[in-house]
């Protein structure tokens, strides 16, 4: 076990600062080649982020599972008159992020075309998805509290003049919302990061420094003050995921961002947020998370219910798309603020799970806009006798965000809600429900726009190109592989997630009302006494997933 | 007494920057006005030659100061410490900078000649003179000289109503500053029969000793107050601000905005900060007013204006609330020479001066090729007629709006930092929440460039060699800063150990 945790870290080769600095050098080369390049650029682009992408796969075969704590560790002095460092590492919680991340950016630079009538243009659009990459993987990455804010402020950036320079009708409006949206946050989370550093160094840290891991084991924090900047974090994180009442410039933004704008926004960068809870408000103010666990949780079930029902009533099928992440990441809200080990796994899960399958879903929602320049529901009719490849390869994906089983979505939405009955039984009640008017939403929506017969401007609706499916190929692959195995993914976010449950329980004082038994990878706690009812639910779960082996098998 | 007839001795080398500024102002008035036209280009060239010599010099009195520590000259009237020196090198950087900037501006209107380059020589002389005071006689002097300057300068461009409106008006507004700042010090040397620094803190330390209610040093820091808050544009002694910057030619507003907005800050700490440390408690509540007004007024008005120049004009009321924060943090601990208030002001004022010049000298090339306008829709399509101006504008832009990797997300978290280590929360709150209501004003200006197409195609912006060099060393700085900004923390946080 030991000498796994000694290879890794002995990779003789800083792995994480690579993924920060390779996207961005790809970036700079390309504000420095003429603009009459465009083959130049796009290749520059390719090779950078084929190459992150490769290193984020590599760092994952190497991470070691039995390890909880932060791993390939890169730490250096930066700014020493601040105490601050260039501290980067990765743990169960980010590493799929991190892959995530890896391997969603070559998918969108290669495989979506920015259409851009202008060749010239192409230049500057590379540029600014390598710059996103660089500025997302750091978030995922980073352990130093200056070090994470400069890389979620320096996302904004990019992602505006994405937003704003390649998007649809609305884009300088929708752009300029999601801008100043997430920087009024920022403006509370950079007082809230002063302070902490601030008072921390006068309560048990003993001198300033703006490292995470430092602060958040020494620190002690009276309750009133811990609450306080877990407030000034938490208006951050919950404009980023976005906890309803603060949702409103998501519809927009991803509806009108770019293809490949929208499937990194809603895979990787909404993440930031719910990543963000679990990272800095959970570990540094426990205290606080679980003290205002009820609002968060009320807000999350309310995300999950009015996100479902708002999707519904969409008319634009990107549109709806957008709402149905407001309504999952309120179940990552959940989980999160459950305080259970299944529950935060779930949570971590499902960070990749809606990743994954609501990229796919927009990358899609793409190509039919690509074909009948609408996305509105009504415009569509009968695509599935024109293109039933088309039309399977959608199924799947939405299966997929409807948590089917035997699908990916299902195994993150299913922990985390038999995580969260123990702490949080009538939030899941209620959330439950919203499982439910999933599957109304998207079937709904597929029946409109798939099934009947398709009128004369869908009748040409042309059949999955080979490029698209080669595209779409990796998506379902993870989907299915993820949904009838989750067991490797599980057992490398597992040993972070009960450490963080470990000293969120030590630091907040509070112990969760029963004891863990539940492993999804097999392991059983021995206080079996008292749990032959929740051992039962146990049980279905194993038994649910087995069978589902089968059934794909 | 014989001492008192005494000269005091003179540190001439000690002096340096001082008098190599005076020494190129007059070599250009005399010179220029004795010879015929020199060719274009050698006026400003000899003045960047002045002002970096001066900022040189400064840079080799640094390594003075940090050897035998900060002390006085000429007799107590100036302070020799890093403070001084700091600011001396910033207000030489902006005027080499700022004369790059001119050339093109004036010689295009004809108007190329010694004066307008002596003028800022000697104001930039009276902002260091602000800076390095120990007296505040001295420091009225050094006001007057720099604003005398700016007067003349602001109505510099004579066939246009709109500058020499704008030289009257900043003339009439700043005459009765400099009034009320000079009665606040009659009513100082009132209260302790002397205008020394040094000898002011002396003399209130024992009026504190006995708790006498001192009224007369009350209503004389008021005044002082009012006078220096003028100078800085904090709201509400702004009015001027927008109407003078738009008015006044554009290298011109590039100079007040970066000059003398840096010589009046440090005025205001060397006044309030340094000499009255024993009244912190009496003036800090006011600079927080003003810091939260400015905040606020700056940057929700910089937002409805469709003039890039007034949009700047309202920013930089806006930037000098973010200073103000600086101030009011280092009025926590005014008179003990620690916290990092005086740190993050004068790290702010340096970026910021190099900030403002770089989106003026883009404003001023803009504002050239469209016959003198610069409203938004002036700057439609500069991207693509233009990228690298644009690209450079928008570093400036984000670098305003604090995003970070650039020099202004530093001096931002500079000042926020000043704030919360003293427990302003408050005021840090409301600081970080104005930058985003001023982060959209950035953003439309970058809209405009980028995302807009003017629709007639227009030939592009003439880019003169050297307002491009100001640019692109302004724009270089910005970056260089924001990824390393250490040598400059340290270099910022010596100057808490002030002389007085």
């Amino acid at each position: 076990m030991h000498l796994a945790a000694d290879t890794s870290s002995a990779l003789g080769f800083p792995i994480l600062s690579m993924l920060v600095i390779v996207p961005a050098v790809g970036a700079a080369l390309i504000t420095l080649l003429s603009s009459r390049r465009p083959e130049l650029t796009k290749l520059i682009a390719l090779v950078t982020s084929v190459a992150v992408g490769a290193m984020s796969v590599w760092l994952t075969v190497e991470f070691s599972g039995d390890d909880s704590g932060f791993q390939f560790v890169s730490n250096h002095p930066w700014i020493e008159q601040w105490g601050i460092g260039w501290h980067l590492g990765v743990d169960g919680i980010s590493l799929f992020l991190v892959l995530l991340t890896g391997v969603l950016f070559p998918l969108a630079i290669v495989g979506i075309d920015p259409h851009n009538d202008d060749r010239r243009r192409d230049k500057p659009y590379f540029a600014w998805m390598l710059l996103l990459e660089a500025g997302v993987m750091g978030s995922f990455i980073a352990l130093d509290l200056f070090l994470f804010f400069v890389f979620f402020e320096i996302v904004l950036v990019p992602m505006y003049f994405l937003i704003g320079g390649w998007g649809y009708e609305g884009r300088v409006y929708a752009a300029t919302k999601f801008f100043l949206y997430t920087m009024i946050g920022s403006a509370f989370m950079l007082v809230s990061i002063i302070a902490t550093v601030f008072i921390a160094s006068r309560n048990g840290v003993g001198r300033v420094t703006f490292d995470l891991v430092e602060i958040a084991e020494n620190a002690n924090f009276a309750a009133s003050t811990g609450r306080w900047l877990f407030f000034g974090f938490a208006v951050a994180f919950a404009v980023k995921v976005p906890v309803i009442p603060l949702h409103t410039w998501l519809p927009d933004a991803h509806t009108q961002a770019p293809t490949a704008g929208s499937v990194v926004l809603a895979g990787v960068m909404l993440k930031l947020g719910t990543y963000g809870f679990l990272r800095f408000g959970l570990y540094l103010f426990p205290e606080a998370a679980h003290w205002s666990r009820a609002l968060w949780l009320t807000l999350a079930v309310i995300g999950i219910t009015y996100g479902a029902i708002v999707a519904t009533m969409q008319k634009d099928l990107k549109r709806l798309v957008a709402y149905s992440s407001v309504a999952h990441l309120g179940f990552i809200v959940l989980g999160t603020f459950a305080f259970t080990s299944q529950a935060l796994t779930g949570s971590v899960m499902q960070m990749v799970n809606h990743g994954v399958s609501t990229g796919a879903l927009f990358l899609m929602v793409g190509m039919i806009y690509e074909r009948r320049h609408t996305r509105e529901i009504s415009a569509l009719k009968g695509i599935q006798a024109v293109a039933p490849i088309f039309a399977a390869a959608f199924t799947v994906v939405m299966l997929s965000s409807i948590g089917v089983p035997g699908l990916n979505g299902f195994v993150g939405e299913y922990l985390i809600l038999i995580g969260s009955f123990l702490t949080a039984r009538w939030w899941v009640v209620i959330a439950a429900t919203g499982v439910i008017i999933a599957a109304l939403y998207l079937l709904w929506a597929y029946q409109r726009v798939f099934h009947g017969e398709p009128d004369e401007e869908n009748q040409s609706f042309p059949e999955l190109k080979l490029r698209e499916a080669a595209l779409l190929l990796p998506f379902i692959g993870v989907i299915v592989f993820t949904g009838v195995y989750p067991k490797p993914m599980l057992e490398r976010i597992e040993p972070a997630v009960e450490q963080l449950v470990a000293h969120v329980e030590e630091r907040g004082g509070f112990s969760n009302p029963e004891p863990e038994v539940y492993s999804p990878t097999g392991e059983r706690g021995d206080e079996a006494a008292e749990d032959a009812e929740h051992g039962a639910d146990d049980g279905t779960d194993e038994g649910d997933a087995a069978e589902h082996e089968e059934g794909e098998g | 007494m014989l001492a008192q007839e005494t000269l005091p001795e003179v540190e001439w080398f000690h002096l340096s920057p001082i008098i190599a500024l005076v020494g190129g102002a007059l070599f250009l008035l005399v010179a220029g006005a004795l010879t015929p036209p020199w060719p274009k280009g050698l006026y400003a060239f000899v003045t960047a030659l002045t002002a970096g010599t001066a900022g040189g010099l400064a840079m080799f009195l640094w390594d003075d100061v940090t050897d035998q520590g900060p002390g006085t000259l000429v007799g107590h009237a100036l302070a020799f410490d890093t403070f001084a020196q700091f600011m001396t090198i910033t207000i030489c950087a902006a005027t080499l900078l700022v004369a790059l900037v001119t050339d093109d501006e004036i010689s295009r209107t004809g108007r190329d000649g010694p004066e307008i380059y002596a003028l800022m020589l000697i104001a930039a002389t009276g902002g260091v003179v602000m800076s390095a005071a120990n007296d505040l006689i001295l420091l009225f002097l050094g006001l007057e000289t720099l604003s005398l300057g700016f007067y003349v300068l602001a109505a510099s461009d004579r066939r246009r109503e709109g500058s020499q409106e704008a030289g009257l008006k900043y003339f009439v507004l700043g005459g009765f500053a400099s009034a009320f700042f000079l009665y606040g010090i009659a009513l100082i040397y009132g209260a302790t029969a002397t205008t020394n620094i040094g000898e002011i803190v002396a003399a209130f330390g024992n009026s504190v000793l006995v708790e006498q209610p001192d009224a007369i040093a009350l209503a004389g820091i008021a005044l002082i107050l009012v006078g220096l808050a003028f100078k800085v544009a904090a709201v509400p002694f702004h009015i001027w601000t927008p109407d003078v910057y738009q008015g006044a030619p554009t290298n011109v507003t590039a100079f007040m905005a970066s000059v003398g907005k840096a010589a009046a800050f440090a005025a205001m700490l060397r006044v309030l900060v340094v000499a009255l440390p024993n009244f912190r408690n009496d003036w800090r509540p006011a600079i927080w007013v003003l810091a939260l007004l400015s905040l606020v007024v700056g940057s929700v008005l910089a937002v409805v204006q469709t003039d890039v120049k007034r949009m700047l004009a309202y920013s930089s009321i806006n930037h000098a609330g973010f200073i103000l924060v600086g101030v009011e943090a280092a009025a926590h601990v005014a008179g003990e020479r620690t916290g990092s208030g005086i740190p993050s002001v004068l790290t702010y004022l340096l970026l910021y001066s190099v900030l403002t010049i770089g989106s003026f000298a883009v404003v001023a090339i803009v504002g050239r090729a469209s016959d003198g306008d610069t409203s938004l829709a002036s700057f439609e399509g500069l991207a693509k007629r233009r990228p690298a101006l644009a690209l450079a504008l928008t570093v400036f832009l984000l670098a305003q709006a604090g995003v970070p990797f650039t020099s202004g997300f530093i001096a931002k978290w500079g000042v926020i930092q000043a704030a919360v280590e003293e427990e302003s929360y408050a005021i840090a709150i409301i600081a970080m929440a104005t930058a985003v209501v001023a982060a959209f004003l950035y953003l439309r200006i970058m809209v405009s460039m980028w995302l807009k197409d003017s629709g007639d195609s227009v030939a592009g912006e003439a880019v003169p060699v050297s307002t491009g060099l100001a640019v692109l060393s302004a724009a270089v700085f910005t970056v260089f800063v924001g990824l390393w900004p250490g040598w400059l923390l340290d270099a910022a946080d010596t100057a808490v150990q002030y002389a007085r």
